[in-house]
């Protein structure tokens, strides 16, 4: 039983909007700076841009506290994992931001070692042009996100993707057994 | 006194100005040569000065542009020379906005404004067509509708052109070795640098400067 089950009518719309702007002005980022996107992501938390003017003030370094994944920077293979691990602690509602080319397409590092476009393994909602991305670039990727969440469906669920199909060899340091890997959403 | 100490710096905080900037509403003013997005460049005729040579997307380290050069249309043609580019794209998930393009390009077709504040929701958004880079009639870049524009920066469109022509020597400072633009004409030389030598007058009529 939830807000599925309710008609709408007048009431639960002006709470559909209560909802909306309660979430949109208190998304709370998780500290997940991966490269050198992340000081220009301490940028805009600083006095001259301070987000915190849109209520996002606290990086939370707990994933359960945070609604916002700020992919900043490249992502490599082997974070890859880490990365979707760090997604799927986070509670819903939750919503990625992929920041500077690197996390949205590979960028200048069209190689093995990096996953071309962080959305082969999370779904991203905005994505920051730049390398790196100012922080305007970053303030106006967030307020798109706000516009975003203004206008969306509150009781979004993600279906489960099919994920990337990314297959990863673990090899244990101690044995050298080689355990594959596949990254998938569910 | 004692434990309230610590508090001195807070209150004095309090009466100094605020940093601070009214981001959305207003924004810090940028370089001069500031990298931003990408326009494609009209003479003052209103002829395309892209040639179609793929020099851009030849040096592009990222691979973000994809150029296609066609035969001038003999009746109608788009650019003065042969031919034009018919097909330009840039994939803004993929430039990292180094200007080498500009530096490459033998037209000064494509320079970039000063514009940074833009984000997408997909990515197919993030690919600019030919028509979305291409100068309006005014020489002005065109304002899309998810990018924010404030007051009148979109006449800045080509800082860093303008710094590294004739080959980036110093004795070309000051000397217009450029071509004229739709609706601002030939731009003059930026102010020299070196605050010790007397300013260098900028010459009006674009000069034929030999390279090498």
């Amino acid at each position: 039983m939830g807000l599925e089950q309710v008609p709408h009518n007048f009431l639960t719309g002006r709470l559909e909007d209560l909802v909306r702007w309660a979430r949109r002005n208190s998304v709370w980022p998780a500290t997940f700076g991966l490269a050198c996107c992340a000081i220009e992501m301490m940028a805009t938390g600083a006095a001259h841009y301070d987000q915190a003017r849109f209520g996002m003030e606290v990086f939370r370094a707990s994933p359960r506290q945070a609604d916002l994944m700020i992919v900043a920077g490249r992502v490599s293979q082997k974070m890859a994992p880490v990365l979707r691990q760090v997604y799927d602690q986070m509670v819903e509602p939750k919503w990625v931001i992929s920041m500077g080319v690197c996390a949205s397409s590979g960028g200048m590092f069209n190689n093995y070692a990096l996953v071309q476009g962080v959305d082969q393994i999370v779904p991203v909602d905005v994505y920051v042009p730049g390398c790196p991305p100012g922080p305007e670039t970053l303030l106006h990727g967030i307020l798109t996100l706000h516009e975003e969440i203004r206008t969306g469906a509150i009781m979004k669920r993600r279906g489960p993707g099919k994920g990337a199909g990314i297959q990863i060899d673990n090899i244990d340091g101690v044995t050298g057994s080689v355990r594959p890997v596949t990254i998938t959403s569910s | 006194m004692g434990k309230f100490s610590g508090f001195r710096i807070t209150i004095a905080q309090v009466f100094k100005p605020k940093v601070t900037g009214d981001y959305p509403n207003s924004k810090r003013p940028k370089p001069e040569r500031f990298h931003g997005r990408h326009v494609l460049n009209r003479y003052e005729d209103g002829m395309e000065k892209c040639i179609g040579c793929e020099l851009c997307a030849g040096v592009c380290p990222a691979n973000c542009i994809y150029v296609r050069g066609a035969d001038n249309p003999p009746d109608s043609p788009v650019s003065p020379g042969e031919r034009y580019g018919f097909v330009y794209e840039i994939n803004y998930l993929r430039c990292i906005h180094c200007d080498l393009c500009v530096e490459a390009c033998p037209t000064e077709a494509i320079t970039e404004t000063k514009l940074f504040e833009f984000s997408f929701t997909n990515r197919q958004d993030a690919i600019y067509t030919k028509s979305e880079l291409v100068v309006d009639d005014q020489g002005r870049a065109q304002r899309q509708p998810w990018e924010l524009w404030l007051g009148d920066e979109d006449d800045q469109t080509s800082g860093w052109m303008r710094a590294t022509a004739s080959a980036g020597q110093a004795e070309f400072e000051g000397k217009v070795g450029w071509s004229g633009e739709l609706g601002v004409g030939v731009r003059a030389a930026e102010p020299s640098q070196d605050k010790t030598r007397t300013a260098i007058a900028p010459t009006s009529e674009p000069e034929e400067v030999a390279l090498g």
